[in-house]
């Protein structure tokens, strides 16, 4: 690997900048976000940064069981995002829906509509777990392992 | 022995250009992080997190928003970056001997409301509703602290009876010195967009401001062009009111010790306080800041 790829890796990896949509969620993985750059748990040492718009985040956060008013949002967000980016479903509703599961409002699971990295387990998981979800796709950026990166990777 | 132009050169990529002022551009940057989440009771970010910021924007694909104009969004950070730079270049920093000439200082000045402009304008450009409400706060906003760091210049220069930076330098130090250092500090925090002046980038009220249709790449570069502001501003403020000693041991040390000081300032105010609205931003500005330069005025007139 030749040096300006190497720190390029290692930048990836120390500077995980996340956005976070709720995709019909009932507030409880988006409540369990807020404190992962909160005092107690301080997101920030690993470089974890909430940003506002899509277009400057590098990880997608998902909570939520993807419902029909939402999917089309979200695949928007997702499409906005510039690449490399990672997705991180939160929680056990973008996996399974959940206790929603078989409700005919709810399109998911979430890997239909975009590729998810990493999941993230809980309803709703703890902080600690979600940092170390957003840790888990830094390193796959860094690898350049996650699924956007190895689709742009094939000819 | 370098020649002439090889000397511009190295002042504008090496010191105090690009590469100096970048590095301490982020090494202020990160003190404000570090301290800001110090105060908060966290432990904050490692010491290479701006530069890492950086390199991972850099190394970002660019989306370009439909409807928005290529050239203008590639030319502004651009734009913004050179301004700051060669603003850098004209200041008198220890180590970076200049020939100062009339009027440069009113340069400087210009070329310190260039990014302002280029922020304005990359809000106005990204067709973003979120970034036109930035753009118009931050227009207002610099309406507003300019009055007292406008006024502080033109008061020294009136007291030095020069708009000559070698000049203003060398200035002995008095009353109007103090005053007007006041009505500049005042504007700092106004100038940097940071609490309680953080209006036209907002985050919890318009997103992200200016920047919001910005990624990767030209995202790094108003960022790197805002670290540079960071260095410009504090410059600007070294060179005009901290009284020359003659030693470049220590001007070098004052000049370190001085924006450290600053940084800590800025940052204290921006933990300490909440945002205020524009309103009141603006009403702050013009009377208080007013009066600290109304006052530094009218000593530099009748002293």
């Amino acid at each position: 690997m030749n040096p300006f790829a190497k720190l390029l890796a290692i930048s990836r990896r120390k500077s995980p900048w996340i956005y976070s949509v709720n995709s019909g969620s009932c507030n409880g993985c988006d409540i369990e976000i807020g404190p992962c750059v909160s005092p107690r748990y301080d997101g920030e040492q690993i470089g974890m940064l909430r940003q506002g718009s899509p277009k400057h985040a590098d990880i997608l956060l998902v909570t939520g069981t993807v419902t029909r008013r939402t999917r089309n949002a979200l695949l928007e967000i997702y499409a906005q995002m510039p690449s490399p980016k990672a997705v991180v479903a939160i929680g056990s509703c973008p996996a399974s829906g959940n206790v929603f599961a078989g409700s005919p409002t709810i399109d998911g699971p979430l890997d239909k509509f975009i590729p998810v990295d990493v999941w993230v387990s809980g309803c709703p998981p703890r902080p600690q777990l979600i940092i170390a979800g957003v840790a888990q796709a830094a390193q796959l950026l860094a690898e350049g392992k996650t699924a956007d990166q190895k689709r742009k990777a094939k000819p | 022995m370098m020649g002439g132009s090889w000397q511009y050169v190295f002042a504008i990529l090496a010191w105090p250009g690009l590469l100096g002022a970048a590095a301490l551009g982020f090494f202020y940057l990160w003190v404000a992080r570090k301290l800001n989440a110090r105060l908060q009771g966290r432990r904050g970010p490692p010491f290479f997190q701006p530069f890492f910021d950086f390199v991972k924007l850099l190394g970002k694909e660019t989306v370009v928003s439909r409807g928005v104009n290529p050239a203008l969004f590639y030319a502004l950070p651009f734009m913004s970056l050179a301004a700051t730079v060669f603003g850098l270049v004209i200041v008198p920093v220890p180590g970076h001997a200049v020939d100062s000439f009339p009027g440069d200082i009113i340069l400087l000045l210009y070329l310190l409301e260039v990014p302002v402009i280029c922020d304005v304008m990359a809000g106005y450009v990204s067709q973003s509703i979120y970034g036109q409400v930035s753009a118009m706060r931050e227009a207002v906003m610099s309406l507003a602290y300019n009055l007292p760091l406008l006024a502080a210049v033109i008061a020294m220069a009136q007291n030095a009876g020069s708009f000559r930076i070698g000049t203003l330098q060398t200035a002995s130090f008095g009353v109007v010195t103090f005053l007007a250092a006041i009505a500049f500090l005042v504007a700092i925090p106004a100038r940097l967009k940071s609490n309680p002046f953080s209006i036209p980038n907002a985050e919890q009220e318009i997103v992200a401001g200016a920047h919001i249709e910005y990624n990767s790449a030209p995202l790094a570069i108003f960022e790197l062009s805002h670290a540079l502001e960071v260095v410009l501003l504090y410059d600007a403020f070294f060179v005009l009111f901290v009284p020359h000693t003659g030693s470049v041991l220590a001007d070098t040390a004052l000049y370190f010790l001085i924006s450290l000081g600053l940084t800590v300032l800025v940052t204290l105010a921006a933990a300490t306080t909440a945002r205020l609205t524009v309103k009141r931003a603006f009403r702050f500005y013009w009377v208080w800041g007013g009066l600290a330069a109304a006052a530094a005025m009218v000593v530099a007139v009748v002293g």
